[in-house]
């Protein structure tokens, strides 16, 4: 609030101050208007298009105009979609709401427990503790992916829910995000009061630091389901039968299936990759408040 | 601090760091320790393999592989010009939205982020059928204008590909290059424009310098993720395998010598390899800009 009263203020010194104020900052503001109504175009045509795509039938889709409706074929679509193959598609959906729902939780936990003792106890390893979060960014996927891949299939995990799980749990910008929220919402007074009044650590965290945590919580959980929901590196690797993919690699799979088989599923990858879309459009709208903070203070400090 | 409370505030992380042990240390350990052997087929196959120890010859191998070079140099040099593109133009959109109305910035602000809401194997699928001179708009399009470009030709695959990737990522970048905007001290501006400065200089010499650290931050994050570059040029390959080759990327690489030749400590080696690719990479571009501060 008081920036956007600050900024209004900015702005108001600002006219009053140019030596011509009309001229100057009306075609100002007219050359930015231009720049962002057309890079917004860039940003929204692609979505558009995919929109328009999903309604039509394949001679809709070949021959007539992209960016705009020929006949309305959305329901036949879907239903084929859903049907193709005995419904693997609902399959998928349902793995990655699986994969990125209960991982994502585990990891966020985790998460929160390792960031609140990094940000409010001093103990010893607690730099190399975090010296391994930082690091970490730094590590290919496909170094901690291959290695994976084999151990994972010496214990018989391959192809199974769990491969794709455990490495959820582990999350370290997670991590990094959980000791910044800690950081900035959890006060030591409050800490220390809770001790003098004989609280136990666990009972604080659980009932008191949790608590005054839930939006920088939401925050972590939101991203690592994104994160998850988006993984193709490691289902790709990890998860080999269909039966256990994700939407991305059954899409994947579909977009293949024209030179592989002579199939063309074009329709079906593209009502597909609309419903895929879906769930993480609702999710960040519902959630717009969290991931925007989420975001910008993860990248700042 | 009591010495039982430091206890227990490590006991919180415990749960991470077993994990980070079996999770990270120990499959990089693994990887490393793979990557010294060499498997040897006895006879014709048939009996089983047996390993060999074989010091640094993986390392080697990777060295002198010209197609596994070939793929680093790839993806350097398209690092090189994709990270700059994208990032100027996160940070024009970035200084745009700043000279707006809060108002009118967060309704931009919206229209700009929706790609960054799309999955990425998605927003490939969805350039790929843009591009596909059969269902895509944009070969009638350029018809149009008396263009008639292919978009998986060889020389056009890496800027179809970068086209994809900053539209992809110019929402997020510029959210984080427009906080740290925010995050300007307002009187700076009005002091420089009190002594005559133009909106150019304001922004040049002021706005620009402040958000070296956002910058830096984008660049550093762009650079690891453009280096090991997978899902788009594996989608891409799905449509057109001649262009693009199976071992168009490092990762691309690593993953045929695993999971179709089968050569487990060879692409282990590599990763190693890649590995310090993009540590050099990062440690590189963090002295580059921070000479820069002085």
């Amino acid at each position: 609030m008081t920036l956007t009263a600050e900024h209004r203020k900015a702005q108001q010194v600002r006219r009053l101050n140019k030596p011509d104020p009309a001229a100057r900052s009306r075609g100002g503001q007219r050359f930015l208007l231009v720049g962002l109504v057309l890079a917004s175009a860039y940003s929204l045509f692609p979505v558009w298009w995919l929109l328009v795509a999903a309604t039509k039938n394949r001679t809709g889709l070949y021959q007539s105009n992209g960016l705009w409706f020929s006949g309305m074929h959305l329901w036949e679509n879907l239903r084929q979609v859903f049907t193709y193959e005995n419904g693997i598609f609902l399959r998928w959906t349902a793995n990655s709401f699986l994969y990125a729902g209960v991982g994502s939780l585990g990891g966020t936990l985790i998460a929160l427990a390792t960031g609140y003792g990094l940000a409010r106890f001093e103990f010893p390893g607690r730099g190399a503790v975090f010296a391994c979060v930082v690091g970490s960014f730094l590590i290919p996927i496909a170094l901690l992916t291959l290695p994976l891949y084999l151990m994972f299939s010496k214990i018989g995990l391959v192809d199974t829910p769990w491969a794709m799980l455990i490495p959820c749990l582990i999350n370290p910008f997670s991590v990094y995000l959980a000791k910044v929220y800690t950081e900035a919402t959890v006060p030591f007074e409050l800490l220390e009061a809770a001790r003098l009044d004989g609280a136990g650590e666990l009972r604080i965290f659980f009932s008191i630091v949790l608590r005054m945590m839930t939006t920088g919580g939401a925050t972590v959980f939101l991203l690592a389901f994104v994160n998850t929901w988006n993984a193709f590196f490691l289902p790709l690797t990890v998860l080999r039968g269909e039966k256990n993919w994700t939407l991305n690699i059954g899409l994947y799979n579909w977009t293949g299936k024209r030179l592989e088989s002579g199939v063309d599923l074009t329709s079906l990858v593209l009502t597909g990759a609309l419903l895929s879309i879906v769930p993480m459009a609702v999710m960040m709208v519902a959630m717009r408040r969290y991931w925007r903070t989420g975001v910008t203070l993860g990248a700042l400090k | 601090m009591i010495r039982s409370q430091r206890w227990k505030g490590a006991a919180f992380t415990v749960p991470f760091q077993l994990g980070f042990v079996f999770l990270y240390l120990i499959p990089i350990g693994y990887a490393v320790y793979e990557s010294l052997f060499v498997e040897h087929q006895s006879g014709l196959g048939l009996g089983g393999s047996t390993e060999k120890f074989s010091g640094l010859d993986n390392y080697q191998q990777g060295l002198t592989d010209s197609a596994f070079m070939n793929s680093v140099l790839r993806v350097v040099l398209f690092a090189c010009v994709q990270i700059p593109v994208m990032l100027l133009v996160s940070l024009l959109l970035a200084l745009f939205l700043d000279a707006l109305s809060s108002k009118a910035a967060g309704r931009f602000r919206i229209l700009l982020l929706v790609p960054y809401m799309i999955p990425g194997v998605v927003a490939a699928i969805v350039w790929i059928n843009l591009y596909s001179p059969d269902v895509g708009p944009l070969t009638p399009l350029g018809k149009v204008f008396g263009l008639s470009w292919n978009f998986f030709a060889p020389s056009m695959v890496w800027p179809s590909i970068g086209n994809l990737l900053t539209w992809h990522g110019i929402g997020y970048n510029m959210v984080i290059i427009y906080a740290a905007l925010q995050g300007v001290p307002r009187d700076l501006f009005e002091a420089a424009r009190l002594d005559g400065a133009s909106e150019f200089q304001v922004a040049l010499s002021i706005k620009i310098p402040y958000v070296r650290g956002a910058l830096v931050l984008t660049g550093m994050l762009s650079i690891i993720q453009m280096l090991q570059i997978f899902n788009e040029p594996a989608l891409f390959r799905n449509v057109t395998p001649q262009t693009v080759d199976d071992s168009f990327t490092p990762i691309m690489v690593i993953y045929n010598q695993a999971f179709n030749a089968g050569n487990y400590h060879y692409a282990a080696a590599l990763s190693v390899l890649l590995a310090l690719v993009l540590g050099l990479a990062s440690f590189l571009f963090y002295r580059l800009t921070a000479k820069e501060a002085d």
